[in-house]
């Protein structure tokens, strides 16, 4: 009898797992909350840092052959419970299934940009998340719709929710820089009359070609980066952006108008992590996020042999790192599910 | 400056230099032991941006705490003495600097070694 | 006979508290400032007395707030209070009936039954005036035991006279306690091995006498009696020496206190004189323990009693002093009424004063705005708040009223944050520039978000024509006159008291009348007088992050107990604090009450196409 595998979320984690999994020749269950497959990639226009259209990427997952693989779409699983060998997963609407082994793939959600009550997002109209401008770029091709007119200048934010212990996170979400200068190249693109600052802590270009994107940003599109952390947005009369930073590199206050400021909103752990850990018997990291037993060894394994970890559920990766992440974890499931065969 | 100097080869202005043979890590080390959170710093600047005095003066705490650990003390006591204590720096910190404390550890010190 | 040796530790004991007593209090007093020794001069003289002898009454004898505190405690610290009093005061008038005379040594009472054996007298024979005193005698010494009985549980288990915390000891302090404590036991011992051997005891030492009697051999009572009245007039002894620099100085010392308080003699914001009166008026009884936050964050050490303990033993520090966050719920429930906060902001001046800060950079032009009503001051913490700041501007609006935004651009800071470091020549400086500025405007209403800043402008500025309201008084202030239309959310509420804007200034009212007007509220056992501090408190100078946030998510769990809708607070400091847990929607007064307006707007516009239908 073919061994069941279940997995919890079909973002790009859980799908590449899945098609791999299915050719090995398990059954294979996609659990996903959402009415859709894909998750956020599906929001996303350009990806960083050769700019590949996300839809193009998404489709190149998705259409990926599943022969033995179910989908049951609208099920928020609230806890995985080990029992004899097998585990019950239970969803939020009363939905119960077993398993042989269970994948957990539940990915990350945006930092609640409102939570920064001090950069006004929420509070005032020209103030938008990095998330939000992706959807602009991809619905309505153009920021003008919120505006009402062709921006002259445009403020990047980086760190915001990550980095900051006010907030209870300390981690980097790691993607958001390298989105900032994608994003700020792309806006230049739009409206190249219109000055693009990006103001970070550190610019952390750290994955492969980032620094290219980044010298091509100064180099072709003449993005400005100012060195200083935004402590706080205000709202003129005629409902422009007020900015207050330090310029720390020349150590002299810096006061900025703005048409629109870009929140780059970090990842933070998705809000059924922590019943998740709590029924399964896994640990939460420090983070938030689901703590593998070994990051370095064994990081698709939990603490309760059965229950994997793919993709930014275990903390903030790139689409890349999230998809090799999920095949390492499918051999992960496979090789516990053929000992188990054995025994 | 010191102009006087005329040499060849690699000679930096002594006061330009930060001499960190000659500097002294004294206030740094004490301040450090009663306030320990001024380790966390990364100089992001967000205290000087959101701070009352810099409205009005040159303060920066960010620069206050580099001069401190860099064992700068000229100058120091007039430059914290800018400071309102208002707490906007210690809300905004995104690393949880005990600024206020700290600003007064800093105080205390000076006061204590009479610079 | 009405002399043995073993008075003498009494005696000396005795004498030597006594002046011991009258130089300190006699320097404390000549140490107090001319105004406040007038003050002393006319309040002995005056009608002051008699309220204050009736607080000594209630406070130091009968312990009111104690048995306000739990009914045990009441209970216990009256038996020994009142009790020991009644002891002496009775035992005085029946030594009367011996000696007749008036003139006798103070130890002839404490030790009448060693010198006087009436046999005549058997227990409970209450119809002749010496039985009727060996009776009383007798049942306040029971009453004083039943007292020292629950002192000895509470030593066990606090819990069950509400307290979660009790003071730890200092050597003077455990030799003090330890005599308190076998004071009475062996008074009752020498008094019934007496009686066992001479008769003439009351109900309690004559049974007790009896007992003792049958199980010892008759050749050592006497030895044994005379050993126990060695042993009780030397833990007298004893406790006297001992206790000008133990804990119990607090039962002289809060007598006097309560005295110089009602002849007028304060503290204030110096260390002077009254404080030491104060500092040695606290008996470290633990309850302020028991409602400091501080404990919650690791920092027993900082809580009032053991701040207090190191003043008075002169061993205070810079950390003691700076690590309080001055929420004020130690002097809520103080059972002596000692001023802990002015207590903690004087010892920082003492530190602080020195530090300079001139503030010569601030511009010396006001800005000029005539024509205004109300002047509107965000405050520091305002500007990190700026939904706070947007909901008052579109109420203003909506009501029509006549204001300027006063720090629209920043704000020079209120100078409190400088007050309650102690450093008050520094705060004045800046307080000196916003009253120039707030006189300028002509306004007759200064509103402000923060209660922080409403503290010092209503308690220091003294701005003579102005009217300072927080936001929350102003705001029901409009909406009682009419001036804006609200509606009733249906959102249940819980509302946080902050610190500086209800213990600080007791407006309890104003925001619990006006939140009923937009939702639900809930109430909650810490609220008002009781409320819990954020965590955030300004007030603090030593806490570190990590402190600051288990203070904070403690007091969220006991707000968010009731599961409301929103937490609602009226300070952006607590708001700011509340909401970077994560676990709470908080939301500030003012901004519940734009949500409404704007909603009140939506339905005159309704009615008003309806009525065009």
């Amino acid at each position: 009898m073919n061994k069941q595998v279940a997995i919890i979320g079909a973002g790009i984690a859980g799908l590449e797992a899945a098609s791999i999994l299915d050719s090995m020749g398990f059954k294979v269950t996609l659990v996903e909350k959402a009415e859709h497959t894909g998750g956020h990639i599906q929001n996303w226009h350009q990806l960083f840092p050769d700019r590949r259209n996300a839809t193009e990427v998404a489709q190149g997952i998705i259409s990926k052959p599943l022969a033995n693989v179910s989908t049951e779409f609208n099920r928020e699983v609230t806890s995985i419970q080990p029992f004899a060998e097998k585990f019950i997963i239970s969803a939020k609407d009363g939905w119960v299934f077993n398993a042989d082994a269970v994948l957990i793939t539940t990915g990350f959600e945006l930092f609640d940009a409102k939570r920064k009550e001090e950069y006004g997002y929420g509070i005032y109209d020209h103030v938008i998340t990095s998330a939000e401008l992706e959807t602009l770029f991809k619905k309505e091709n153009g920021v003008t719709l919120r505006i009402g007119r062709t921006p002259s200048r445009i403020g990047l934010v980086h760190c915001v929710g990550s980095r900051d212990e006010k907030i209870g996170n300390i981690f980097c979400s790691k993607v958001c820089c390298v989105t900032a200068v994608k994003q700020a190249i792309e806006l230049k693109e739009l409206y190249p009359e219109c000055e693009i600052y990006c103001l970070y802590m550190d610019l952390r270009m750290s994955g492969r070609h980032y620094e290219e994107l980044y010298k091509q940003a100064q180099e072709e599109y003449s993005i400005q980066f100012i060195r200083g952390r935004l402590s706080e947005a205000a709202e003129d009369k005629s409902g422009k952006i007020i900015v207050k930073v330090e310029d720390t590199l020349l150590g002299r206050p810096l006061k900025m108008t703005m048409d629109m400021l870009v929140l780059m909103t970090g990842m933070v752990a998705s809000a059924q992590t922590a019943s998740i850990c709590s029924s399964a018997g896994i640990q939460k990291d420090s983070d938030g996020f689901f703590k593998a037993s070994d990051p370095h060894l064994y990081g698709n394994i939990t603490g309760i042999p059965g229950i994997f970890l793919a993709g930014t559920c275990s903390g903030p990766k790139t689409i890349s790192d999230t998809l090799s992440d999920a095949r390492s974890a499918a051999l992960a499931v496979q090789s516990y599910l053929s000992a188990e065969a054995n025994n | 400056m010191n102009e006087k100097k005329l040499a060849f080869g690699y000679t930096v202005s002594k006061d330009r230099q930060i001499d960190f043979d000659e500097a002294s890590l004294e206030l740094y080390n004490k301040v450090c032991a009663a306030e320990p959170s001024i380790r966390l710093c990364i100089s992001c600047g967000t205290c000087a941006a959101t701070c009352s005095a810099a409205k009005f003066s040159d303060f920066s705490l960010r620069k206050l705490i580099l001069q401190v650990r860099r064992g700068i003390t000229k100058g120091l006591q007039a430059e914290v003495s800018k400071c309102m204590l208002c707490g906007k720096c210690q809300l905004a910190c995104p690393r949880g600097v005990s600024t206020r404390a700290l600003i007064m550890q800093i105080n205390m010190n000076l006061q204590k070694t009479g610079k | 006979m009405t002399f043995d040796l073993f008075v003498i530790p009494f005696f000396g004991g005795l004498i030597f508290l006594l002046v011991v007593l009258f130089i300190k209090y006699s320097r404390w007093i000549a140490l107090i400032d001319r105004s406040g020794r007038r003050k002393i001069g006319y309040g002995l003289f005056s009608l002051q007395i008699f309220p204050a002898t009736w607080e000594v009454f209630l406070e130091s004898l009968l312990h009111r707030r104690m048995w306000k505190q739990n009914k045990l405690l009441g209970y216990m610290h009256m038996s020994f209070a009142f009790g020991w009093l009644l002891l002496i005061l009775l035992g005085n008038l029946e030594s009367r009936i011996y000696s007749g005379g008036h003139l006798n040594p103070p130890y002839y009472p404490i030790f009448l039954k060693f010198f006087v054996h009436d046999k005549r007298v058997l227990p409970f024979e209450l119809n002749t005036l010496p039985g009727f005193f060996r009776f009383i005698m007798d049942f306040v010494l029971l009453y004083i035991l039943s007292g020292l009985v629950l002192a000895f549980f509470k030593r066990i288990h606090s819990r069950w006279f509400g307290m979660k915390n009790t003071s730890r000891h200092n050597r003077f302090d455990q030799w003090a306690i330890t005599c308190l404590w076998l004071i009475f036991p062996l008074r009752l011992l020498a008094e019934s091995l007496t009686a066992s051997i001479y008769g003439g005891g009351g109900f309690l030492t004559n049974s007790v006498g009896d007992t003792l009697a049958m199980i010892l051999p008759a050749a050592v009572t006497p030895g044994m009696a005379y050993v126990a009245w060695w042993a009780y007039s030397s833990a007298l002894g004893i406790f006297f020496i001992t206790l000008p620099w133990s804990r119990y100085m607090h039962i002289p010392t809060e007598v006097v206190m309560i005295y110089l308080k009602h002849f007028g003699v304060k503290s204030g914001k110096h260390l002077n004189s009254f404080s030491e009166i104060e500092m040695r008026a606290c008996p470290k009884c633990g309850v302020c323990i028991d409602v400091c936050q501080m404990k919650d964050a690791g920092a027993v050490g900082s809580t009032p009693a053991y701040f207090v303990r190191s003043l008075r033993m002169k061993e205070g520090n810079s950390l003691l002093n700076n690590n309080c966050m001055l929420c004020g719920r130690c002097k809520e429930v103080c059972p002596v009424q000692i001023d802990l906060l002015d207590l903690r902001i004087a010892s920082r001046n003492l530190e602080n004063q020195s530090i300079d800060k001139p503030f010569s950079y601030l511009p010396a032009d006001v800005p000029d705005s005539k024509g205004i009503n109300v002047l509107y001051f965000a405050g520091c913490m305002g500007h990190l708040t700026p939904s706070v700041k947007k909901a008052m501007v579109s109420i203003m609006d909506a009501a029509n009223v006549k204001y300027k935004f006063l720090d629209q651009d920043g704000s020079v800071c209120c100078g409190r944050p400088l007050m309650m470091a102690g450093m008050f020549e520094a705060a004045r400086s800046l307080m000196e520039k916003n009253r120039q500025a707030i006189h300028a405007s002509g306004a007759r209403i200064l509103v402000t978000s923060c209660p922080i800043c409403y503290k010092i402008f209503n308690e220091e500025y003294k701005l003579f024509g102005v009217e300072v309201l927080h936001h929350s008084q102003y705001l029901l202030r409009l909406v009682e006159a009419g001036s804006l239309w609200i509606n009733h959310s249906g959102l249940s509420v819980v509302y946080h008291d902050p610190c500086e804007l209800g213990r600080g200034s007791e407006v309890y009212k104003e925001p619990r009348k006006l939140l009923k007007r937009v939702a639900k509220l809930i109430p909650i056992e810490q609220e008002r007088e009781n409320a819990l501090c954020c965590g955030g408190s300004i007030g603090d100078l030593a806490l570190n992050q990590d402190q600051r946030n288990i203070i904070r998510d403690a007091a969220l769990d006991v707000l968010l107990e009731p599961k409301p809708d929103f937490l609602v607070t009226a300070c952006p400091l607590c708001k700011k604090t509340f909401s970077s847990a994560g676990t709470a929607k908080v939301i500030d007064i003012a901004e519940l009450v734009a949500q409404q307006l704007e909603k009140a707007d939506n339905l005159i516009e309704e009615t008003v196409e309806e009525s065009i239908l």
